[in-house]
């Protein structure tokens, strides 16, 4: 893995260039999540359809092949490029998956992190997450971390931070030949542990960065802050990546705060909801944007395809948009398969996103 | 299809080789209904399929949905179908259980003639819009007869054989077909409505039907079964969990080249892409079987095929005796495949004598 800055905004946003297996991918950018490896809805056929390479790096947590396939099973197959077919793809591990994998603070111990998934509630050792790193042979991993929600006590969190550090030292340690590195921070809602665990990572011989807890029950008003403790302990010329953060705004916070990777649930739920976001890109076009939501019930920023309004309309998604949903397809078509519940629509939608989440560019807002 | 094939994009489906699909006339009638999709410039445009569509009656499906029955006229179909736009349409046919038996059988055959006329003269769209009659008649010979004839003497541009897989017995049922694709025209296709396995197929194809429908290969992928030449493979089994090899390894479909068995289980019954992976196996299974008919049947190889194909699916030999039966009345031997003594069984069946005598003998 290569990373490099390429250019610096008035605060501390940047933009960078990531060199990631076979594959070079502009910064601020955004991961698919996955399931099991895959997009939920998109086939893996179709996912030449999306912009390349921006779309190229997928988030996935190892947590999900527990349910129905060993890790050695997926060692003896040759790990994550074999398993799913996609070698033209990179994949970034991490353990939380904020849809299905979430960080069960309360039952993580000094053995291992606890989350709450689909077969139950699992603890996971590092010896156990470095086993599934080995065997999935992700481009990128971050190191396993112990998450809280905000509300915890200081004691608590202190201990997630001690605990992170010394399950990093660990995972490191068992770490295999190949693959990135990248370092987990925590610290809750703390400025005092974050800065703390940020200064002890950035001690360590890692790669970049992950910056976990967040999207645990902090509000965005206090995010700010928190970014920035991190943040100025880090090394400029190293990657940050960042998960759970959700709305575009969020994200933009986070880019304004100098992260350079995301992964974010918002596009999953849109999908699911039969939304397709429509605010655009364009300087010009934002400033004369109106955001206060219209009467119909969405807003200017994105539209609910289910809404009855869009029964005949004949326009894609977003005029002018050259993904493949937009060339293909009609607002009526889609609304006609959310109203049938065929799985096309999801599959449609979210083909749709990628080529407007991943073209964020770099500007304050 | 309810203006799509279950979790396929319309690229996927060419990329297949998909020619033609079927549209479900009832639901497409109930949503988006078929105004809608007339105003929006018929079907093909409204999905943006290229290739061909046929839709059926909406007749068979009489089951409410909103818990009302719907009462369907042969004008009130036609005018649908006139609006969804496919290019090849059904005539509204009156259909009863092939396990039924009675008058109602043959009343359900005359007023199949009776409708196909008012059919004709409801089509609005004779020149782009190819209407098709339906053979009914239950099991009775007699009754398919007169029903053949009458519809032959409407000189349609394609006839489709109904009322059959519907649990009747295998050996009823290719005798039906067997009888219709002998009397019903060389040079018009004949389509076997709901058929479906395979095998049913092949013997189908060899008693001289051209086109069939059926849901089996996508709802089978619901239920985690993919299609092989073997037969079915149930990736649900335990032991596909650590099975590395593909689905089938005959097989160049997407799904073939790039998934092992260990990963498709894993993804079954849990998460939709399982059922989207093993449909886009289904379909690419079917769509290479057909190819494979009709390029046997060209290159002058068809009973070759046919030994090939029940050759992988039955190892042993132990071919249906239904199988060997219509494969005769086919004249396709098949005699390679059949183990010894199932072709004397086969052969039992020309020869007059009843149980005892067999037994005797």
């Amino acid at each position: 893995m290569k990373f490099a800055v390429k250019a610096w905004s008035n605060g501390g946003a940047r933009a960078g260039i990531l060199h990631l297996g076979t594959s070079t991918i502009d910064t601020p950018s955004l991961l698919l999540s996955t399931r099991k490896g895959l997009p939920h809805f998109i086939s893996p056929d179709l996912l030449s359809c999306l912009p390349s390479p921006e779309s190229r790096l997928l988030h996935v947590s190892p947590l999900h092949f527990l349910e129905g396939l060993s890790m050695k099973t997926i060692s003896k197959i040759g790990g994550l490029h074999q398993l799913l077919g996609l070698h033209d793809h990179c994949f970034v591990s991490v353990p939380r998956d904020s849809i299905q994998c979430l960080p069960e603070a309360n039952s993580t111990n000094k053995i291992g992190a606890s989350f709450e998934t689909p077969c139950g509630r699992l603890l996971i050792k590092p010896v156990e997450y470095m086993e599934m790193i080995s065997s999935t042979r992700p481009e990128l991993w971050a190191t396993l971390a112990d998450e809280v929600p905000a509300w915890v006590s200081d004691k608590r969190n202190k201990t997630s931070v001690d605990r992170t550090i010394k399950w990093l030292d660990e995972c490191i340690s068992l770490s295999p030949a190949s693959g990135a590195v990248f370092g987990a921070i925590v610290g809750g809602s703390s400025l005092e542990e974050r800065r703390r665990c940020a200064q002890e990572v950035a001690t360590r011989n890692v790669s970049g960065y992950w910056v976990g807890g967040l999207g645990l029950g902090e509000s965005m008003d206090e995010r700010p802050a928190l970014l920035n403790a991190v943040i100025e302990a880090l090394p400029e010329e190293k990657p940050r990546l960042i998960c759970g953060l959700g709305l575009p705004e969020e994200i933009l916070q986070g880019i304004a705060a100098g992260v350079d990777l995301f992964e974010s649930t918002y596009i999953y739920h849109l999908t699911l909801g039969g939304f397709a976001l429509t605010f655009p890109l364009d300087r010009t076009q934002i400033n004369a944007l109106n955001l206060a939501p219209s009467d119909v019930g969405s807003d200017p920023r994105k539209i609910n395809l289910r809404a009855t309004v869009f029964r005949k309309d004949t326009m894609p998604i977003v005029e002018g948009c050259t993904c493949y949903t937009c060339r293909n397809h009609t607002r009526a078509y889609i609304n006609h398969l959310l109203n049938v519940h065929e799985m096309l629509a999801q599959i449609l939608l979210e083909m749709f996103f990628p080529v407007d989440k991943g073209s964020y560019q770099c500007r304050p807002i | 299809m309810a203006g799509t094939i279950k979790g396929l994009a319309t690229y996927q489906l060419e990329e297949i080789g998909c020619q033609i699909i079927l549209g479900n006339t009832y639901h497409l009638a109930l949503r988006p209904t078929s105004e809608l999709i007339d105003e929006l410039g018929g079907l093909h445009k409204f999905m943006n399929w290229p290739r061909a569509l046929l839709t059926d009656s909406g007749g068979f499906q009489m089951s409410p949905v909103d818990g009302k029955p719907m009462l369907l006229t042969p004008e009130e179909s036609i005018q649908i179908q006139n609006r969804i736009g496919a290019d090849i349409i059904m005539a509204l046919d009156d259909v009863v259980k092939t396990t039924i038996t009675g008058p109602r059988i043959e009343e359900a055959m005359y007023r199949t003639l009776r409708w196909i006329d008012r059919c004709i003269a409801a089509h609005k769209r004779p020149h782009d819009q190819n209407l098709f009659g339906i053979v009914q008649g239950g099991l009775d010979p007699v009754l398919r007869d007169i029903c053949v004839r009458g519809l032959v003497d409407r000189n349609l541009p394609g006839y489709a054989i109904g009322g059959l897989a519907g649990g009747e017995d295998k050996d009823s049922f290719w005798r039906v077909v067997a009888q219709c694709t002998a009397t019903l025209p060389e040079d018009k296709p004949r389509y076997v409505m709901g058929v479906g396995y395979p095998l049913d197929i092949v013997v189908c194809s060899a008693l001289g039907a051209d086109m069939y429908d059926c849901v089996y290969p996508t709802r089978t992928a619901r239920f985690g079964t993919a299609l092989v030449p073997e037969g079915v493979l149930k990736l649900k089994h335990r032991a596909m969990a650590e099975d590395t090899r593909p689905i089938d390894p005959t097989c160049a479909c997407m799904v073939c080249k790039n998934y092992t068995r260990a990963y498709i289980h894993s993804l079954v019954t849990k998460d939709a892409m399982g059922s989207q992976l093993l449909s886009f196996h289904n379909l690419y299974y079917m769509m290479q079987l057909s190819k494979n008919l009709h390029s046997s049947i060209v290159q002058g190889k068809f009973p070759e095929f046919v030994c090939n194909f029940l050759q992988k699916m039955f190892p042993k030999g132990d071919i249906p005796e239904w199988v060997c039966n219509a494969m005769e009345v086919a004249e396709i031997d098949i005699s390679s495949c059949c183990a010894p003594f199932r072709y004397i069984q086969a052969t039992k069946v020309q020869s007059n004598l009843n149980e005892d005598e067999i037994q005797a003998v």
